[in-house]
């Protein structure tokens, strides 16, 4: 995935104006073909039926589509009070993620990109939590997150320092799932990073050296411009993955306390799952696809032109 | 040219190889579920499935009971599946008779039993039938027995009644003088006595006198909350569910006591989670621990010196507490005739026979012939609150209510808020109003 980030797609000039061959054609329908009929049963076939099921009063304890609701599914979601603060939730998550998980993992890289020897270590280090299932991750830091016998509790209760009730009080709650998160997630930006690092040629640092540029003006001069790809890259599936939250709220809090940290996945599953309405739940994942895809539509356009510009 | 005319041979071949492998699963009919599922055909009648949520020591014993089953029926090929709690588990279930998969017996709480009704995913059980095996409404508990029949017709088999119930620290109380000469809990009487005994059990722990789950299990919020309103006569849902009847005086007076042990006198922890409790009452930093039974088991292990009893009366009204009962349910279409029948009714039986077992996990078997037994009666501290199961109240009726459900997140969501000192108890129970009322105005998905 790095490395189509760094050089540039150029579309060799040859294959420009020349016209498929008809039988190259068919030979590549049937090539994609087994790809294509996977697709078609599991992906456009769940989403068009999803799409008819959002107009309809379906549910989870009842055969057939139960019924035509037209676009009140619709109408309730936009106006649901409870729809909005969860999505509001994830939309908060990913704010409170992006920023430092894109930051916190170029300074990682950074500085392991610095180190002579001993580098494997450290892109070991950075990268394994990211292999650990989220389950494990959840609730290892449940145990360090607990009132009164957490790990952290008993630290802080050491210090002197009053301990906030991590998972318990609102505010706290969604800061100790960030946290959480930005551990464990880490690692793959990191190593994407890394990697853009590396493609970066050594004599430009050199030239920059020659003309007097300190280590700070390289970094900001030569490196993080030279990044820029990378950026926009690691950005975007980061700003996506977030946007996707679930399984580590799931986990560590349940959305609680008093539902202030349900995303709006788990949103769609209660209702869907928990209170049968099969119909609106699916009405309801597509109001959140729709935000996903206005987001990554807009990010598609800002990184074109930003690679235009470079 | 050869070379493509080659792949697309390969292609064709892999294709029909694959077709051939389709054909030769379908007929060769390799399991019998699969066999079933694929072709239709009416499942062997003397192979039962079952059901049920068990995990921990309750599925250690629930197997125990299977064993039991099947030395006495070595005929029957007992297929059990033991499925994640809660949603999970409800949603297979619900799914697999909606497909015409269910299993011929299957394990449910007594709370969604309307639900499951309502949206004809229950066989009904007529008497007569039942009576054939000896399962007759004199040998249930009462409460049980009732809350097994939807709109006056039975559709599941009561196994046991799991109240909410008060344990006790007997090392704890004992040096708080709580203790009677014979070394069990005096009684204790309403709120104030509740929060003298909490006081002097403070006294004795330094900290905190009691402890009940407030972080993260809206579940046992709303079981907390609903012994005290329950025993001040209130009801939430009527006309099931169609309507909410939060009484305000009440809940706000049962919330502003949950709240006045938590946030004003400090008597219980405000925020605490499922591992913290299990810690606080295992190592005797608290005296007292509000539960479900089914906890005994923990302590037991753990080897604390502890007894039970049910709560107290808190308002010297009727008595009740918060409860709910396993069931045994026959799915619509799990049993296709009357031999299938027959097994599975043989089945329900056996489990209740053995419910002695199953009480070892502290429930309270709903078998009177278990229950009036000399072994059960012996079985301490099980056998301490069997009063609770005949007081017992239940989630309301409602099709978004009962064990797992929305209704207990939404409503316990609110009195955690209380507990922790967020919302105060008015607030709290506007919370508990408008998330109620929501439901009521959606046309019910099991209609």
């Amino acid at each position: 995935m790095a490395v189509t980030t760094l050089a540039a797609p150029t579309v060799p000039s040859v294959a420009r104006g020349r016209q498929p061959h008809r039988r190259d054609d068919k030979a590549g329908w049937g090539m994609t073909a087994p790809f294509l009929v996977l697709y078609l049963a599991f992906l456009v076939g769940p989403l068009v039926y999803g799409i008819i099921m959002s107009f309809t009063n379906a549910s989870m304890v009842k055969s057939g589509l139960n019924g035509w609701a037209g676009f009140a599914n619709y109408a309730e979601v936009l106006s649901n009070s409870d729809f909005w603060s969860s999505m509001w939730h994830t939309v908060l998550f990913t704010l409170v993620t992006t920023p430092p998980l894109v930051v916190v993992s170029l300074a990682m890289a950074m500085l392991t990109d610095r180190l002579r020897r001993g580098r494997w270590f450290f892109r070991l280090v950075f990268f394994v939590p990211y292999v650990v299932p989220s389950a494990a991750v959840a609730l290892v830091f449940g145990w360090m997150y607990a009132a009164q016998i957490g790990l952290f509790d008993s630290w802080l209760t050491d210090l002197g320092l009053p301990a906030p009730n991590f998972l318990g009080s609102g505010g706290w709650a969604m800061a100790s799932v960030a946290i959480m998160t930005v551990w464990w997630t880490l690692g793959f930006n990191f190593v994407l990073y890394l990697a853009g690092l590396q493609e970066i040629p050594r004599d430009l640092y050199e030239a920059a050296s020659v003309d007097g540029a300190g280590p700070w003006t390289q970094m900001w001069r030569v490196t993080i411009p030279m990044l820029r790809r990378t950026t926009l890259l690691v950005t975007a599936l980061q700003v996506l993955a977030s946007l996707k939250v679930f399984d580590q709220m799931y986990l560590l809090t349940q959305g609680g306390p008093n539902f202030a940290t349900r995303p709006v996945i788990e949103y769609i599953y209660d209702i869907g799952f928990t209170d049968y309405r099969a119909g609106y739940s699916a009405a309801a994942s597509l109001v959140y696809f729709a935000v996903i895809l206005v987001v990554s539509v807009a990010w598609l356009l800002i990184s074109r032109r930003q690679q235009k510009e470079a | 040219m050869a070379h493509s005319i080659g792949r697309r041979d390969l292609l064709r071949g892999l294709g029909l190889a694959g077709a051939a492998g389709l054909v030769a699963a379908g007929t060769a009919g390799c399991g019998s579920f699969l066999d079933t599922g694929i072709t239709g055909g009416k499942p062997d009648k003397n192979a039962l499935t079952y059901w049920n949520l068990f995990s921990g020591g309750d599925g250690v014993r629930m197997v125990q009971m299977e064993q039991a089953y099947q030395k006495a029926h070595p005929e029957v090929g007992l297929d059990a599946i033991t499925l994640t709690w809660g949603n999970p588990y409800y949603t297979k279930l619900e799914l697999a008779a909606l497909s015409g998969r269910a299993p011929n017996v299957a394990v449910t709480h007594l709370s969604k039993v309307a639900t499951l009704a309502q949206a004809g995913l229950l066989s009904a059980l007529d008497p007569d039938e039942l009576s054939g095996y000896g399962m007759t409404a004199d040998k249930f508990t009462t409460a049980a027995w009732d809350k097994a029949h939807v709109g006056g017709t039975l559709r599941a088999v009561p196994l046991d009644t799991h109240p909410f119930v008060l344990y006790y620290r007997t090392d704890v109380c004992k040096k708080a003088g709580l203790l009677d000469s014979d070394g069990n809990l005096k009684p204790i009487v309403g709120t104030d006595g509740f929060t003298a005994a909490l006081q002097a059990a403070a006294k004795v722990t330094g900290g905190y006198g009691g402890v009940v789950n407030v972080i993260n299990d809206p579940s046992t919020c709303w079981r907390w909350f609903s012994t005290l309103y329950y025993q001040l006569g209130g009801r939430v849902l009527a006309d099931d569910g169609r309507s909410v009847v939060l009484d305000d005086a009440k809940a706000t007076r049962a919330l502003s006591y949950i709240r006045e042990l938590t946030v004003q006198r400090k008597l219980m922890p405000s925020g605490i989670d499922g591992g913290g409790v299990t810690q606080l009452f295992s190592t005797g930093k608290v005296g007292f621990l509000l539960d479900g039974e089914w906890d005994v088991t923990t302590y037991a292990t753990a080897k604390s010196p502890f007894n039970m009893v049910p709560l107290p009366n808190f308002y010297g009204g009727t008595y009740t507490c918060w409860a709910d009962s396993h069931a045994l349910i026959l799915p619509e279409g799990g049993n296709p005739d009357a031999a299938h029948r027959q097994v599975a009714l043989t089945f329900v039986r056996s489990l209740l026979d053995h419910s002695l077992t199953w009480a070892q996990g502290g429930h309270i078997p709903a078998w009177k012939p278990v229950q009036d037994s000399k072994a059960y009666k012996t079985l301490k501290p099980q056998s301490n609150y069997t009063q609770a199961a005949y007081a017992a109240s239940y989630d309301p009726p409602g099709w978004y209510s009962g064990a797992g459900s929305d209704f207990e997140t939404v409503v316990g969501s609110a009195v955690s808020a209380v507990e922790t000192g967020q919302l105060s108890p008015e607030a709290g129970v506007a919370q508990m109003r408008s998330g109620l009322t929501s439901y009521t105005t959606i046309k019910p998905p099991v209609a």
